[in-house]
């Protein structure tokens, strides 16, 4: 397996997620962390840049920074796993490489 | 330090211009520390990170220390993989020219001066990425 | 696996430390090892034993702390970047000539070579910071 990229910003606030998309290779995996989880959310200016990165990379989202900042789940794109903390642990070990996009 | 044979390729990537936050400074004293352990170390200068690496910084007028000529001595650490985004420069309206100069002495060409910067596309950058056993990230 | 973490920012003002110990709690759980942490940039204030946060809010420091006691895990804060912003051990105290330290039981203070040494024996180096 390639990289586990992480993001923990929001779209809206810096160009991390953007600058990651940039420089992901094919078969990569992000996951969105923190203020990161923004990113995935549905209807807004940014969630057509995401659906079109779910072709090339799998995509996830940390559950409980969603929860916490009351948004609904069912708000997320389409495509995009929902994970716990747990399978944020698998999702380092089983990717050869983390890059946290800081 | 370690007694087995370990090499990794260690990637540094640095993202946000110097003085407004600490990150590039710390970041070039982690790099130096790790020239210490014989590992394949390289560093990538992307987003706002290349203005890390700007000639004619000055510091007197905010009173923080100038740290921009350690860079130069990465090759006297042996540090010698530099590779810069392209597309971030272009975006900034930089071109190389606007960077300092690194270089490392080749011991077996009569210490021929080498340039250590490699000038990269976001598709050749991410392709090194991808080598990578630790990546870190300031 | 053996996991080495990376905290660059201090607690409350960032939530990386918060995302570190809930990802080492369920990393333990997994029955995984964590080499180390190392607490870089200003990741150093999480080992100040001298915070009060509120009564209702959780206190950070304490739960590395008791993390680290109950599963044997190797916490160590950067000299370099602590001396910057006060952490100091009590012999760190006596060479800079200070009247106090304040780091937390279960931290340790040592050099930026802890980080790269843990970057080259886990398995995978995770990094959590701004």
């Amino acid at each position: 397996m390639n990289m586990l990229h992480t993001i923990n910003k929001s779209p809206f606030e810096n160009s991390t997620a953007s600058s990651c998309l940039k420089l992901c290779t094919k078969d990569s995996s992000i996951l969105f962390i923190e203020d990161g989880v923004i990113s995935v959310m549905k209807s807004t200016k940014f969630s057509e840049t995401i659906e079109n990165a779910l072709k090339e990379f799998k995509m996830y989202v940390l559950k409980p920074d969603l929860e916490a900042r009351g948004l609904p789940l069912n708000n997320v794109i389409e495509g995009v796993e929902i994970v716990g903390y747990e399978e944020f642990v698998d999702l380092t070990t089983e990717h050869k490489t983390v890059q946290s996009w800081l | 330090m370690s007694d087995e044979q370990i090499v990794k390729k260690f990637m540094y990537v640095n993202r946000k211009s110097p003085y407004g936050t600490i990150y590039a400074l710390e970041s070039l004293e982690v790099v130096l520390i790790s020239a210490a352990f014989d590992q394949d170390v390289s560093l990538t200068f992307t987003d706002d990170g290349v203005y890390q690496l700007m000639k004619n910084q000055q510091t007197d007028g905010i009173g923080m220390k100038n740290f921009s000529s350690t860079y130069s001595a990465l090759g006297d650490y042996e540090i010698k993989k530099i590779f810069i985004d392209k597309e971030s420069l272009d975006e900034r309206g930089l071109s190389l020219s606007d960077l300092q100069e690194l270089v490392w002495e080749d011991e077996d060409e009569d210490y021929a001066e080498k340039s250590s910067i490699n000038l990269v596309s976001r598709a050749e950058l991410s392709e090194i990425m991808n080598q990578q056993d630790v990546v870190l990230s300031f | 696996m053996k996991l080495g973490i990376l905290i660059n920012e201090g607690p409350y003002q960032h939530q990386a430390s918060d995302t570190a110990l809930q990802y080492v709690k369920a990393a333990l759980k997994k029955g995984h090892e964590i080499y180390r942490v190392f607490f870089y940039n200003d990741g150093v204030n999480n080992a100040t034993r001298l915070a009060t946060p509120p009564q209702d809010d959780r206190n950070i420091t304490k739960e590395w702390s008791s993390l680290a006691k109950d599963h044997g895990i190797d916490l160590v804060v950067c000299v370099a970047a602590a001396q910057r912003r006060g952490i100091l051990d009590k012999g760190e105290a006596e060479r800079n000539g200070k009247d106090s330290d304040n780091i937390e039981d279960g931290f340790r203070i040592s050099g930026l070579g802890q980080l790269v040494e843990a970057g080259i024996q886990a398995d995978r180096l995770i990094t959590f910071g701004d």
